[in-house]
């Protein structure tokens, strides 16, 4: 019997601490273990007791690369808990916001965290000695969405601005031209991210993953839809514990998200694509064909174009809301706070991110639950590392732990949202 | 540049939401330059290559909330000719310091299915707890700005140029109408400046995210509050947040526990 080693202890690349255990025997990969020991946080716990106006504010700390998802999914639950709806340019500017979001923090992991495994650096910016034009773009674009984030957020990390009902202050249009001219350049250098992505070199890899997003009546979604997949789900967020369950495993602080019925599933810019691609406009349809996409695209390798593809999505989906733009003569809508329970799932850059909160009358959390993004992808994750490890065993170490590494980043994995959320390891016996 | 005569700079993560150590990748326009002045020789959330040790300045994010962790700042200390806290969670513990006010089993048990796999401490405390800290940036999360202040003033070996007085002295710079005096209860007179007085130019209340001025008084602005309406619970609740341990503010919300 030959036994070998690998272990990589803490992920580079990602968002939080996380390793990878990878069990070889007799030149077989048995079983490969994603770990999460990013510490648990307790948000859940500690948000008993707090007032739902608080709970924006609380909710941004769980990610300070995605804390739009946090807020807007809070949000949505409570008005979904007092029955407020809100509307028009209030909605509008709500999308708008989410935009920033997702161009920044795609961006972010399109340049700086994910390239450089396609191409062979250690990171963006020795990448940036060989492709200083592409990372100088991609850096631009990333700084127009965290400028659109701090126009109508006040800040890019952990914004002020968003609250139950809508927003304290809302831009003027004057406010929004300055962006808008900036967003115009943004989109033309995501076209050029998309066909400089579109040229990297792909493994041949395809799984069949069960595909989870948001789909809404006629738009991309962002802050609303129904919960949809590839295979038989088409439900109601109030509903996804009908159908999704958190399991704990031994080696994770992060929860496990699973299909009931089925396992494993796939959340995030694959799965949103994969189910809303009649709804991209047809210039990014257009755009994501030359790039050599097909309406569903089932290599995780190739999420870096879809990402990108997104980017440009945002980019237009930004200027046509500011386009249509008039301030709102109220900056919210009334909130009355009332007991009971209320749900809210928006997509975050890395896929969905559900809440549900119960409220005594006087607006204060009873309990909370949070089911991030990442948390929903790891079982995924695992299944993945499976299938790309198994033809690699008898490989050397150092090529099965690149792959593997690359493997985890095509998630865009933000372990300290999942912790409820990486070591790697590979166990030769 | 030789890399040997380039100060060499590492990043360290404990509980956090990563917002703080995002904020130098989110210098977009000096990430490049920065990266060409110094070495950035240890930052796992940007880079795969590692390298070991000593270095002249060491950036820490996060609280620490196991035993490992504890160990950890213990070593890093051991490798760090100067080290600096960045945001709220390394200064004073963090939002998850909320644990410290109650029963981490229960806490636990609320959360996990399995108690029994999880390994947490009953506290989330600050590096100073555990080790000596050169500089407390503070914030949550911190300002891109200083924290480039902070990394220039420790390689050139002077002090960070970092005000210590209140929001107020930045509402007052930047000509906003203090929020205060139209009724809104506002945490600004007692807050750290560094944010640039964000809140009141969106028209709502300071919420406190920079922690304590320098020698705030806290118990007259409580009293300010209570004539604005605000209940003993609200006070203690906007005290007991992003940093429920730093002094002034876990007396305040201890003056106002029921």
């Amino acid at each position: 019997m030959t036994t070998r080693t690998i272990r990589v202890d803490y992920l580079a690349r990602v968002e939080g601490e996380g390793a990878l255990d990878l069990h070889i025997s007799d030149g077989r990969l048995v079983a490969a273990a994603l770990s999460i020991f990013e510490p648990p946080r307790f948000f859940e716990a500690f948000l008993r007791g707090r007032g739902y106006n608080e709970t924006p504010d609380i909710v941004a700390r769980i990610c300070g690369i995605c804390p739009i998802a946090y807020q807007m999914s809070a949000v949505h639950a409570i008005e979904n808990a007092f029955g407020v709806t809100v509307g028009g340019q209030l909605r509008a500017l709500r999308r708008l916001i989410y935009c920033g979001e997702w161009i920044e923090s795609h961006a972010l992991h399109v340049v700086m965290l994910h390239a450089p495994d396609f191409l062979g650096y250690p990171d963006a910016i020795a990448m940036a000695r060989d492709h200083g034009d592409a990372v100088r773009s991609s850096l631009a674009l990333k700084k127009t969405g965290n400028d659109l984030l701090r126009l109508l957020g006040g800040r890019e990390i952990h914004p002020v601005n968003v609250r139950p009902g809508g927003f304290y202050r809302v831009p003027q249009r004057s406010e929004l031209e300055p962006i808008a001219e900036k967003l115009k350049q943004a989109y033309d250098q995501a076209i050029g991210l998309v066909r400089w992505v579109a040229t990297f070199p792909f493994p041949d890899f395809e799984r069949d993953y069960e595909f989870v997003a948001l789909r809404h009546a006629d738009e991309y979604p962002l802050n609303e839809g129904r919960l949809v997949s590839n295979r038989d789900i088409d439900i109601d967020i109030a509903d996804y514990e009908s159908e999704f369950e958190e399991r704990h495993v031994a080696h994770s602080t992060a929860l496990h998200s699973l299909l009931k019925r089925r396992g494993a599933y796939l959340v995030g810019p694959l799965a949103r694509y994969a189910l809303n691609f009649d709804r991209l406009p047809a210039a990014v349809r257009a755009l994501a064909a030359e790039a050599g996409l097909a309406a569903v695209c089932k290599n995780p390798f190739r999420s870096i174009i879809v990402r990108a593809i997104e980017i440009v999505f945002a980019c237009e989906e930004a200027l046509r809301l500011i386009a249509d733009y008039e301030p709102p003569k109220e900056a919210s809508v009334p909130t009355e706070p009332r007991a009971g329970v209320g749900f809210g799932c928006t997509e975050a850059p890395r896929g969905i991110c559900w809440h549900r909160y119960a409220f005594e009358a006087d607006g204060t959390i009873r309990t909370a639950r949070i089911v991030p993004p990442t948390a929903q992808n790891q079982p995924s994750i695992e299944a993945d590392l499976m299938a790309v490890g198994a033809p690699l065993a008898s490989e050397p170490d150092d090529v099965i732990r690149h792959r593997c590494e690359q493997t985890i980043r095509n998630y865009d994995p933000c372990i300290s949202c999942s912790t409820h959320f990486l070591r790697l390891a590979v166990h030769r016996t | 540049m030789d890399d040997r005569r380039q100060p060499r700079l590492a990043v360290w993560k404990f509980a956090s939401c990563d917002g703080c150590q995002l904020s130098l990748l989110d210098c977009e326009d000096e990430l490049l330059d920065l990266a060409g002045t110094i070495k950035i020789a240890n930052f796992l959330e940007a880079s795969s290559a590692v390298e070991p040790g000593p270095y002249d300045l060491s950036l820490v994010e996060g609280s620490i909330t196991t035993e490992h962790d504890a160990q950890r700042i213990r070593e890093i200390r051991l490798q760090s000719k100067h080290l600096v806290t960045i945001g709220a969670c390394a200064t004073h513990g963090g939002i998850q310091a909320l644990r410290n006010f109650a029963d981490v089993r229960e806490f636990v048990a609320a959360v996990y299915a399995s108690p029994e796999y999880i390994n947490t401490l009953a506290t989330s405390t600050a590096i100073s707890a555990h080790v000596p800290v050169d500089f407390e940036l503070q914030g949550c999360p911190i300002n891109k700005t200083q924290l480039l202040e902070v990394i220039s003033a420790f390689l050139a070996g002077r002090k960070p140029a970092v005000p210590a007085h209140s929001v107020c002295i930045e509402c007052k710079q930047r000509g906003t109408v203090c929020v205060m005096v139209q009724g809104t209860a506002c945490l600004g007179p007692v807050t750290h400046a560094g944010c640039g007085a964000i809140c009141p130019s969106y028209r709502r209340g300071c919420y406190g995210c920079y922690g304590p001025m320098e020698t705030p008084n806290t118990a007259a602005l409580a009293r300010e509050w209570r004539a604005l309406g605000a209940t003993r619970h609200d006070i203690r609740r906007v005290f007991r947040s992003f940093n429920a341990m730093a002094e002034p503010f876990l007396q305040e919300s201890a003056a106002h526990d029921d």
